[in-house]
């Protein structure tokens, strides 16, 4: 018992597969029992801290009576037509400013700039740009989405070990070939992880894109809720998001386990 | 000596940097090489052996001075020079059979591609899987390989192309000792067998003595050539031969000169002052 409790507060040690799962299980069931104790205390006002029950209820409704697979739909192609327009420019953008210093110098401290400026803050300039239908939610998430992606494709570029890329210039390998048969195949695991990351974010995004004159979508509804103090629709908004992101984040570690059986070490 | 060198540094200069941060890497390098010939560089950390190496390899320029290779001078890496490098240089999603044939994917080795050729490649690899001692493991990934066997895939996948020279730079350094005893038995196996000319970059007296037919001592501050020593042992070597007498004298004549030329007096003078300064606060 003193041994197993001492193993705990090791360092990077490893833990029992059983305790590991009883431990995450937990993490997410304390909290839960937290929002469903405070919620049902009296004097709290459903308005501000609706309990787990009515979040479910009005989850149903809004599946039985309203348009909820609708608006998901809407709002997963939103952002992913936004991350996958940013992703077609970023990857090969990125892989220059990765392998080129001049490409680089050109391009990076611009990125670097845009990239601290907030996106909703760009719901005018895109209004006035491209207007007001679907492309100016997928531009709202593109504009989030994109200058951190590129330089996140520049540092898993310039990751690559220099020692592959010198092994292949002295079996005589042309800069094109060294591009394509080291440097992308290096670095893929590292830009899977990117992609995964940033549709995270691009997810993050989706509530202010929607700011702009949408009728339908996840992040409009949490907005109109909020209009009518709706909180338990907010609420229900909020976790679908998440939801729906925690999935595309775990298709996404599949598909590096699948990808990339070289990762895995020695057995 | 009629016979023309396989490879010549002639007045070969290298400063890194400009202005105050200038680094003298090389200072007025001499040498030459003969075919066929196993040279060994030894000299501390720093004296520019891993500079002369890959400018052998047409991976660095020389600021001036001129390096040629079956007399034409060099421009960049050729197909004729391999290098093995220390680490890293695996191609960890391709398999050991994948690695080695490499170069067979490249636009500088797809000349003759003809099904003949194909076959004589596929050959080739398995051939050098064999010598290497790897023809067990010829789907394996390389993070799933020991060090040693690591570098057993660098050492066939840069005989591949039959280069007629092999650099290699500390291409042991992070193997345990009894592996490496194997890689130097394997080494100049391979010296032999191939015909190929080898430059081999350590700081390990013992290996370079052990490898080489000739030693080039390198020395720092500016890095430059120091001494060249003969190894006066048989071509064929075996492991009892460390313990000669010839090769202790040689062992021991290389530590004290690199002992002479690395500056560690100084460092030992200033240990001295730094304890002495401390013993002086303690009384
Ligand atoms: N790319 C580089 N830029 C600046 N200085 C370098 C570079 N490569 C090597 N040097 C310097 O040149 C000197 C010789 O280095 P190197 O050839 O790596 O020595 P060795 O291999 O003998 O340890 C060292 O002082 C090192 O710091
Ligand atoms: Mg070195």
């Amino acid at each position: 018992m003193a041994d197993s409790r001492s193993r705990l507060w090791t360092l990077r040690a490893g833990i029992p597969r059983k305790v590991y799962l009883t431990l995450a299980l937990a993490g997410l069931v304390v909290p839960l029992l937290l929002w469903w104790f405070v919620s049902g205390l009296e004097g709290t006002n459903k308005v501000f801290l609706p309990g787990p029950a009515d979040v479910l209820a009005r989850t149903w409704s809004w599946l039985s009576a309203d348009d909820l697979l609708g608006d998901m739909a809407i709002s997963t192609w939103r952002v992913v037509a936004g991350w996958l327009l940013s992703a077609v420019i970023a990857l090969p953008l990125g892989l220059y400013i990765g392998s080129y210093r001049a490409v680089q110098a050109f391009l990076e401290p611009l990125t670097d700039f845009i990239r601290y400026m907030p996106a909703v803050a760009f719901i005018p300039l895109v209004m006035l740009w491209i207007g007001i239908d679907e492309g100016s939610k997928v531009a709202i998430i593109f504009i989030g989405t994109f200058f951190q992606m590129v330089l996140m494709v520049a540092e898993d570029v310039r990751r690559v070990p220099m020692a592959q890329i010198e092994a292949a210039q002295t079996m005589g390998a042309t800069r094109g070939e060294i591009l394509t048969k080291v440097i992308v195949p290096s670095a893929k695991p590292a830009l899977l992880d990117t992609l995964r990351v940033t549709m995270g974010w691009a997810w993050t995004y989706l509530v202010v894109a929607e700011l702009v004159a949408a009728n339908s979508g996840l992040g409009y509804a949490v907005l109109k809720a909020q209009r009518f103090l709706q909180t338990d629709k907010i609420f229900a908004g909020i976790l679908m998001i998440g939801l729906i992101g925690l999935v595309i984040d775990q298709l996404f570690r599949q598909i590096h386990r699948l990808a990339f059986p070289w990762l895995s070490g020695r057995h | 000596m009629n016979t023309p060198a396989k490879i010549e540094i002639n007045a070969v200069y290298k400063t890194f940097n400009e202005g105050a941060k200038a680094i003298q890497a090389l200072d007025n390098a001499n040498l030459a090489i003969q075919p066929n010939e196993f040279v060994t560089f030894v000299g501390a950390s720093g004296c520019g052996k891993s500079t002369l190496l890959r400018m052998i390899g047409g991976l660095e320029t020389q600021s001036s001075g001129e390096i040629r290779v079956n007399g034409q001078p060099i421009d960049g890496p050729g197909v004729d020079r391999a290098m093995v490098f220390q680490h890293y240089s695996l191609y960890p999603w391709l398999s050991v059979t994948d690695n080695i044939k490499f170069c067979r994917q490249l636009k500088a080795h797809s000349r003759d591609r003809t099904s003949a050729d194909v076959e004589k490649a596929a050959g080739r690899a398995d051939a050098l899987l064999h010598l290497m001692g790897l023809s067990h493991v010829p789907t394996a990934y390389p993070n799933q390989l020991s060090g040693g066997m690591q570098q057993r895939v660098a050492i066939a996948r840069a005989l591949m192309s039959r280069p007629e020279i092999l650099l290699m730079d500390e291409p042991f350094g992070a193997l345990d000792a009894q592996t490496r005893e194997v890689m130097h038995d394997l080494i100049r196996h391979v010296h032999r067998i191939e015909g190929s000319t080898i430059v081999f970059v350590t700081h390990d007296v013992e290996e370079a003595i052990y490898l080489g037919q000739r030693i080039v001592l390198m020395a720092p501050r500016p890095g430059r050539i120091d001494t060249i020593y003969e190894v006066p042992l048989p071509a064929e070597r075996n492991q009892d031969m460390k313990l000669s007498p010839e090769f202790l004298a040689l062992k021991r004549e290389i530590l004290v000169r690199i002992r002479e030329t690395s500056g560690m007096k100084t460092d030992l003078e200033q240990l001295e002052r730094l304890s002495a300064q401390a013993n002086q606060s303690e009384a």
